[in-house]
């Protein structure tokens, strides 16, 4: 009795508990002062601004900007140096053990490399966020694996292994993982990257979709200035570890700054032609 | 800025001189190698213990992966069957082979099969079996461990809120604890059987006296002594393939030198290991 209500209390602690007006406002992560620095290098310079709930929310700037190890001080796979990120009210900065796991838990992170387990089938990489926090029955997992699958299109691969999947369909299943198991945010780190432009297209239209269906935060870091212009609510340009820029796309293209004119125009995309796709 | 060539100094816009830090001499860098060197094998050490430590803070708490033990389990243990009875059965031959010859000198060839008992479950049951288990699957978590690690799949892992040192870690260093005596067994078992073949079949050993000397001289103590050391070497053996996965840097290479790393860290911890246990259970040779 004595060792059951101890390991009844190791697997209940660290509850979250969230307040009401948190959950409801707009703004659903807030990025204040953020600093990162590595040996002597710093990469990220008291970084603020905002992520908004429900929406889509890119990340650009150079590489060696700063845009990666953001996203990593975010889900905290590091720790930053200083300043704050409080989602839903919890800095996730300062939690550490099962309560930061829990506030995890509600996070998804699609990796540049899709970071699929290469042991485990497709079915096995979704149903695992699953198997390991919900207290769904195999049923119940097998039901909701299967129609994440199916609502992205990859139903019929869920028998085989990520090795034998193409570049497209191993996002499409990272995408799924991320999106399996109560995600409110899901990181997206360069989902286009090495991907031909229709493969890039279905992605794009994937992160939209994954936000209009299941209602999720989505924050994507790009290089893709048409693919940026084509589904970001709100753009954020980071410019070797400051902040240039924190808007609307409407309004970040009619004052550009000469850094985002020259990121703009290197990218071989005209700032007119991206006014026109928004337009 | 602009670096000018001539002074070998950077100056600002302004042409406001701004020193550069002095650049260490060489005996300074030389000196630092060396200690770096030295002090080498005493991070490791730490690095090792530090896991170590984690490891059983993980290996208590909730949840229990039944699946994921009896994985590691079968790997470690299953997996190493063959090898392991294989190289039993030619330690034990040619072991009953070279005493048999070296008795003989004075007569002595009775005391063979005593002596290749104490000689299996003392000693060369545990380190054998170690390091065949070693090098078969302490190399093999190094590399699939590694290559999770640089694939960003350990990364993945902790973005589910699953931590990586119980669901990877945990398994294997328990597997490593409970299989290792196991497969040591066997090997005594198959070892005996490989010096009783060669001793009684081949070089004309009397049976019964093979077995009754082996009865007479080995103990429970000495298997226990054995079982012991074979515990604390499948544990070392996959705790030091286990982290030489889990940091493993600089993608297909840097997980080919952990491989690398690791058998030879292995093979060098499970005979200072034996060393220290043999001398700790003599209590002798310790100084």
């Amino acid at each position: 009795m004595e060792l059951r209500s101890i390991f009844k209390r190791l697997a209940n602690e660290g509850e979250l508990v969230d307040d009401p007006a948190d959950r409801a406002d707009e703004v659903h992560v807030r990025i204040r002062n953020v600093s990162k620095t590595y040996g002597e290098h710093r990469v990220l310079k008291d970084v603020s601004f905002d992520i908004h709930r429900g929406k889509t929310n890119l990340v650009i700037g150079p590489s060696g900007s700063g845009k990666t190890v953001l996203m990593r001080q975010l889900i905290r796979l590091e720790k930053p140096n200083a300043g704050s990120m409080t989602i839903d009210g919890h800095d996730i900065a300062k939690l550490e053990g099962r309560t930061l796991d829990r506030l995890r838990s509600r996070m998804g992170m699609v990796f540049q490399s899709s970071a699929l387990f290469d042991s485990m089938s497709v079915f096995d990489n979704v149903a695992f966020p699953l198997v390991e926090h919900s207290t769904l029955s195999r049923k119940e997992i097998r039901e909701r694996v299967m129609d994440r699958l199916e609502s992205l299109g990859i139903g019929h691969a869920h028998g085989k292994m990520p090795s034998e999947l193409s570049g497209g369909m191993q996002r499409r299943v990272a995408v799924a993982r991320a999106l399996v198991y109560e995600t409110q945010i899901v990181i997206y780190d360069e989902p286009t990257t090495g991907l031909d432009p229709i493969t890039t297209r279905t992605v794009d239209e994937l992160i939209l979709e994954a936000q209009s269906k299941f209602g999720v935060t989505s924050v994507v870091i790009s290089h893709d200035m048409a693919s940026v212009f084509r589904i970001a609510d709100q753009i954020t340009f980071l410019n070797f570890g400051d902040v240039v820029a924190s808007c609307p796309p409407a309004q970040l293209l009619g004052s550009l700054s000469e850094e985002l004119a020259d990121y703009i125009h290197a990218s071989g995309v005209s700032a007119d032609i991206l006014r026109g796709a928004r337009g | 800025m602009a670096k000018d060539a001539q002074k070998g100094v950077l100056t600002d816009p302004d042409r406001k001189v701004v020193a550069e830090p002095s650049e260490p001499g060489p005996l300074r860098i030389v000196g630092e190698a060396i200690l770096a060197r030295v002090l080498a094998p005493f991070a490791e050490l730490g690095i090792l213990m530090r896991l170590f430590f984690e490891t059983l803070y993980w290996a208590v708490r909730p949840p229990y992966r039944g699946r994921q033990f009896i994985a590691a389990m079968e790997f470690v243990g299953v997996g190493s069957l063959f090898i392991v009875s294989l190289t039993g059965l030619f330690t034990g031959a040619v072991l009953s082979l070279q005493l048999v010859d070296g008795f003989r000198r004075f007569s002595a060839e009775s005391q063979t099969g005593a002596v290749v008992g104490l000689g299996l479950s003392r000693e060369i049951g545990p380190v054998f079996a170690a390091l065949m288990v070693s090098s078969r699957a302490g190399s093999a978590i190094t590399t699939e461990i590694g290559s999770m690690r640089v694939s960003s799949q350990i990364d993945a892992m902790l973005t589910m809120a699953v931590n990586p040192v119980q669901y990877l870690i945990v398994p294997r260093v328990i597997a490593g604890l409970v299989m290792v005596p196991f497969l040591t067994l066997l090997f005594d078992v198959i070892g005996m059987f490989g010096a009783h073949l060669v001793g009684v079949h081949l070089l004309g050993l009397d049976s019964g006296v093979f077995l009754e000397r082996m009865r007479w001289l080995v103990s429970f103590p000495d298997i226990r002594q054995g079982l012991i050391k074979a515990a604390v070497f499948g544990t070392t053996v996959c705790l030091i393939a286990c982290r030489h996965g889990f940091y493993a840097t600089g993608g297909a290479a840097g997980v080919g030198l952990a491989t690398n790393r690791c058998v030879v860290q292995c093979a060098i911890a499970i005979l200072a290991l034996d060393y220290m246990i043999t001398g700790i259970i003599l209590g002798q040779g310790l100084g």
